[in-house]
């Protein structure tokens, strides 16, 4: 009872078992399509030539991968402060969703994508830009999930502690944010997903350092083994950003029953 | 918790809303009602009448659109914080364990955590929730919930309590045991008790008197003394007394639907 995120570990090791079965079967079909058809390793290098190259990369690729991480993290802790904060506002304040939410909405028909160039253009070609358009493209997810937990609040609860003589903002802390958590961190995910895209992306319009400055050049030198190796350390990292979070969120709210956290994966 | 007050009276509340429509309806018209302090009252009517309504302008979560609401005798404008109130579904926070949910008015009252936990504890020891002080809200029953809800109420010692059909949602047996145990609870803090209910048993069971309301818009029609002694078992429901009131009551109650 004391952590009913707990399974039993049987099937826990069932549910890591069937994704990387599937997995393996991917990446064994993927070697033998090279090897049957006798793939040019330009076009489509082996999962074999990937990981050899890649390693044998990794002096330049982890300073890449490091500064590309940098952005993501930086990018989406700018996204989770303004998101909440925005989030927050617009709840508190009818005067601030009747202004802002139609514009929070409205935003998300601006290909943030295209603004990349934009943002290089304002703050040149270090990693500012990059964790700017970060931020811009993780932020909406949060925002709303936010905005919906905060909604979601039980007003029964709200009642009683109001009855109870709870003012406003006792109210917010005690009953909307905690609320709020588990679509916040719904919304997290979403973000993470994103963050390291969105940084690789500005890194592509113009960057020194960096998983899309090294994607690039690998390309140019047609080394199509070291852009796949590229993306697989994105994935990797991604994975690891997601885990953090899903470990954080099970951190902030011990008291969920064991079944939403399990349906929440 | 007992003897501060607690005397509770109502001088012609109505109230109206807007419905979807932009129809004014008259939810409540001119209800006068008096609660004299420790005295345990209950509110039974077809569904819409309004008892709810009523409850919620008496806890000050909402005004009246005419009338007014007594505390001991003064009008009471602002009256939120005033009353102990309880909603109809549980409204227990997932987040907070057993013991923090029913504190938690005295949190906000500014009791220091640690005291309030001792004002808490024996108090959960003593009405069945002892093995749950630390347990979160889901590893509960339903009827340990409404225990934990009713407590949670009942700490702050204020002297009147507003009940929204607490007992609605559970299942029979376990609305049986809870109904002893309110009157248990209730005879040890001895507030003067307002209970919205559509359970004609359950009004005659709990309350000294019952008040019968009218369909929309609601008014007080009928009033039943109960003359049951206490202490009350659930043994009572089976003598003719305790038939009779019930059975006064579901006429008056027919008779407020066909008028």
């Amino acid at each position: 009872m004391s952590n009913p995120a707990e399974g039993s570990s049987g099937r826990t090791l069932a549910r890591y078992l069937a994704p990387a079965l599937v997995l393996a079967g991917l990446v064994i079909a993927w070697a033998l399509v090279v090897a049957l058809f006798a793939v040019e390793p330009e076009v489509l290098p082996g999962p074999g030539l990937v990981v050899e190259s890649t390693w044998a990369d990794r002096s330049a690729l982890a300073p890449a991968a490091w500064t590309t991480l940098q952005e993501a993290v930086l990018g989406i802790a700018v996204a989770i402060v303004l998101a909440v904060l925005l989030a927050v506002a617009i709840d508190w304040s009818r005067t601030a969703r009747r202004s802002l939410y139609p514009l929070l909405v409205a935003s998300q028909t601006i290909p943030i994508i295209a603004l990349a160039p934009l943002v290089v253009i304002w703050f040149g070609f270090g990693q500012t830009p990059k964790i700017v358009l970060v931020a811009l493209f993780t932020f909406f997810a949060i925002a709303v999930g936010t905005l919906q937990g905060l909604a979601s609040s039980d007003p029964d609860s709200m009642d009683l502690l109001r009855t109870m003589g709870a003012g406003r903002r006792q109210l917010l802390w005690r009953v909307r944010l905690p609320s709020a958590l588990p679509q916040f961190f719904t919304g997290l995910k979403v973000a993470v997903a994103y963050s390291l895209v969105a940084a690789i992306v500005a890194e592509f319009v113009g960057a020194e350092q960096g998983l899309g400055v090294y994607m690039t050049g690998a390309r140019n030198a047609l080394r199509t083994d070291l852009v796949f190796g590229a993306v697989v350390v994105t994935a990797l990292l991604t994975l690891v950003l997601f885990g953090i979070v899903a470990l954080a969120e099970r951190l902030a709210m011990p008291w969920r029953r064991p079944s939403q956290t399990e349906a929440d994966w | 918790m007992s003897g501060r007050g607690g005397e509770l009276e109502l001088r012609g509340v109505a109230q109206t809303f807007t419905d979807r429509g932009g129809q004014v309806v008259e939810a409540l018209e001119g209800v006068d009602l008096l609660a004299r302090p420790g005295e345990f009252v209950a509110l039974i009517g077809p569904s819409g009448c309004g008892k709810s309504t009523l409850l919620r302008i008496v806890a000050g979560l909402e005004q009246p659109a005419a009338g007014e609401v007594l505390l001991d005798g003064a009008v009471a404008g602002d009256r939120l914080g005033r009353c102990a109130f309880m909603p109809q579904r549980d409204g227990l926070l997932p987040w907070r364990r057993v013991i923090d949910n029913v504190t938690i008015g005295l949190e906000l009252e500014g009791v220091p955590r640690e005291q309030a936990r001792e004002r808490a504890l024996p108090l959960l020891e003593r009405f069945g929730l002892g093995e749950f002080t630390g347990s979160w809200p889901w590893q509960l029953s339903g009827g340990m919930r409404h225990r934990a809800a009713f407590l949670r109420t009942a700490i702050t010692g204020r002297p009147v309590m507003l009940l929204d059909e607490p007992f609605g949602a559970l299942d029979g047996i376990t609305r049986a045991e809870l109904q002893q145990w309110l009157l248990d609870v209730w005879r040890e803090i001895g507030a003067t008790v307002l209970l919205v209910t559509h359970d004609v048993s359950e009004a005659v069971f709990l309350a000294d008197r019952v008040l019968v309301m009218s369909p929309r818009p609601g008014r007080i029609v009928a009033e039943e003394r109960v003359a049951l002694a206490r202490p009350r078992e659930l043994r009572v429901e089976e003598t003719p007394e305790f038939g009779a009131a019930e059975a006064r009551l579901r006429e008056a109650l027919r008779r407020a639907v066909a008028a």
